[in-house]
């Protein structure tokens, strides 16, 4: 079983409904023993770092959600916000997030952007993927994007994928077991699907 | 390739889908669910779903909402009825991304920083629908185009984007199911003041008339009702969409250049 983490932030319906177009059934929970019985776990979100980190400290969710990352080694999705909140820190609200990825989020540099190009970014945009198990059969990768921030990595390695918005800008991270988009795969017609698809199939080593 | 948004406006009314010219004379075309799965069949980039009565009728169809959405795999907006957060919070539980703010946003202005706040500004759209007044000013509308608000637009897209909103779809009343075009310096006016993004509507007929709204207009997205379900102008419905080899040389390739 897959569990989505509901710590009040997202449309979880989208996920589950695309998981289930995707071939497998989500459970909903923010129920720590509901979600330490899941395989996979994702993590959404979509709004304000600093509120969701509240939210995730909160529900109790921040060690718990430490174990079974790091020493369980449970394949681990996240998505937009969910995905920058996989990293050191926020320029959203000056926040430390949960540390798993050596990255930051940093907000748009509006000084890069083309006229006409607005912040946020909201709009279904080419992305240029690395040969990564996770884009496996998407032709003409496009997803559908919306967010004022975006991630900075300190390791060119951790990134799997790109877009452009004004200028290149990591897209996708990618780290042992745990991966983000900043992209909304739910909501990303058969390119979504596909990826979703694609992480569920990912073998990973466990623990 | 740089991609603008092309979005489909869909009207409920009376648990059906209906088509209006300049929001009045609805007619019924027939059941959204249906079209919603041909749009996203289509790979349709976004929708807009609009339900005319709910201000009137005072209430929201939260199930046949869920019922409509649960099948489509793109980022759908819903507007009609809102004024509350609570409403809010239970659209985006059925599966829906944003809510389209347009009376409230005039009668209840807090209500789009008190979601924004909860939810974030990308899921409050604004909605505006402009008309003339006697002495040809623009004036935003709302309950329905029935009634005029003593701002311009721009003055409420201004307002808007102060308390959190996180786009505006402007809407010329006199246009909308006129496949006249949009109104490019209706568009001008408004894009020049804000810098959140800004969905041009009212008025398209083909995709060439995306052109102006973008270039001239500054518009970041193009919406459309009656192109997409009729055949054509005085024709049947046909729900159409179209394919990624029509906007790439007709729309975002010119628009590039």
């Amino acid at each position: 079983m897959i569990g989505i983490i509901d710590y009040g932030l997202g449309n979880l319906r989208s996920i589950q409904n695309m998981l289930r177009r995707a071939g497998t059934n989500a459970v909903i929970s923010s129920d720590r023993d509901v979600l330490a019985k899941c395989e996979r776990l994702i993590l959404p979100g979509v709004g304000h770092f600093r509120y969701g980190m509240e939210r995730l400290r909160e529900r109790d969710l921040v060690d718990f959600l430490d174990q079974r990352a790091l020493e369980a080694r449970v394949p681990l999705l996240g998505i937009c916000l969910g995905a920058q909140l996989l990293g050191r820190h926020s320029e959203e609200g000056d926040t430390h997030g949960l540390g798993w990825i050596p990255m930051n989020t940093v907000a748009f540099d509006k000084r890069r952007l083309a006229q006409g190009e607005r912040v946020p970014h909201m709009s279904w945009t080419d992305t240029i993927c690395k040969a990564h198990p996770l884009f496996k059969g998407i032709a003409e990768p496009r997803f559908y994007y919306v967010h004022s921030f975006h991630f900075a990595c300190d390791h060119p390695d951790d990134i799997i994928c790109e877009a452009t918005h004004g200028y290149r800008f990591a897209s996708g991270v990618a780290r042992n077991n745990v991966m983000g988009v900043q992209f909304h795969p739910e909501k990303s017609h058969i390119f979504g699907r596909q990826l979703l698809r694609n992480w569920i199939m990912m073998n990973f080593e466990r623990r | 390739m740089k991609r603008v948004r092309v979005i489909p406006v869909l009207l409920l009314s009376q648990k059906g889908m209906v088509k209006t010219k300049a929001f009045s004379k609805p007619h019924y075309l027939g059941d959204p669910i249906n079209a919603v799965k041909i749009f996203n069949e289509k790979m349709t980039d976004e929708l807009v779903l609009l339900d005319i009565e709910a201000t009137t009728k005072g209430k929201i169809e939260f199930n046949w909402i869920e019922d409509i959405v649960s099948e489509a795999f793109m980022p759908i907006a819903y507007g009609g009825g809102i004024s509350s957060v609570e409403q809010c919070l239970e659209i985006f539980a059925r599966g829906v991304e944003k809510v389209v703010i347009n009376t409230a946003a005039v009668e209840r202005p807090d209500l789009i920083s008190e979601v924004a706040e909860r939810c974030g500004s990308q899921a409050v759209v604004v909605s505006i629908d402009a008309q003339r007044n006697l002495w040809k000013q623009w004036k935003a509308c709302i309950r329905g185009a029935h009634k005029q608000s003593k701002y311009s637009p721009a003055e409420l897209a201004v307002a808007c984007e102060r308390l959190g909103a996180g786009e505006i779809m402007l809407t010329s009343v006199p246009r909308e199911g006129s496949f006249s075009g949009y109104d490019v310096d209706l568009l001008q006016s408004v894009t020049s003041a804000v810098g959140i993004p800004v969905i041009a509507h009212g008025g398209a007929g083909k995709i060439a008339d995306f052109v102006p709204a973008v270039i001239e207009g500054g518009a970041s997205a193009v919406a459309a009702g009656s192109m997409f379900v009729f055949a054509a102008r005085g024709e049947g419905m046909l729900i159409n969409y179209p394919n990624q080899a029509e906007l790439k040389t007709r729309f975002w390739d010119v628009v590039a250049k």
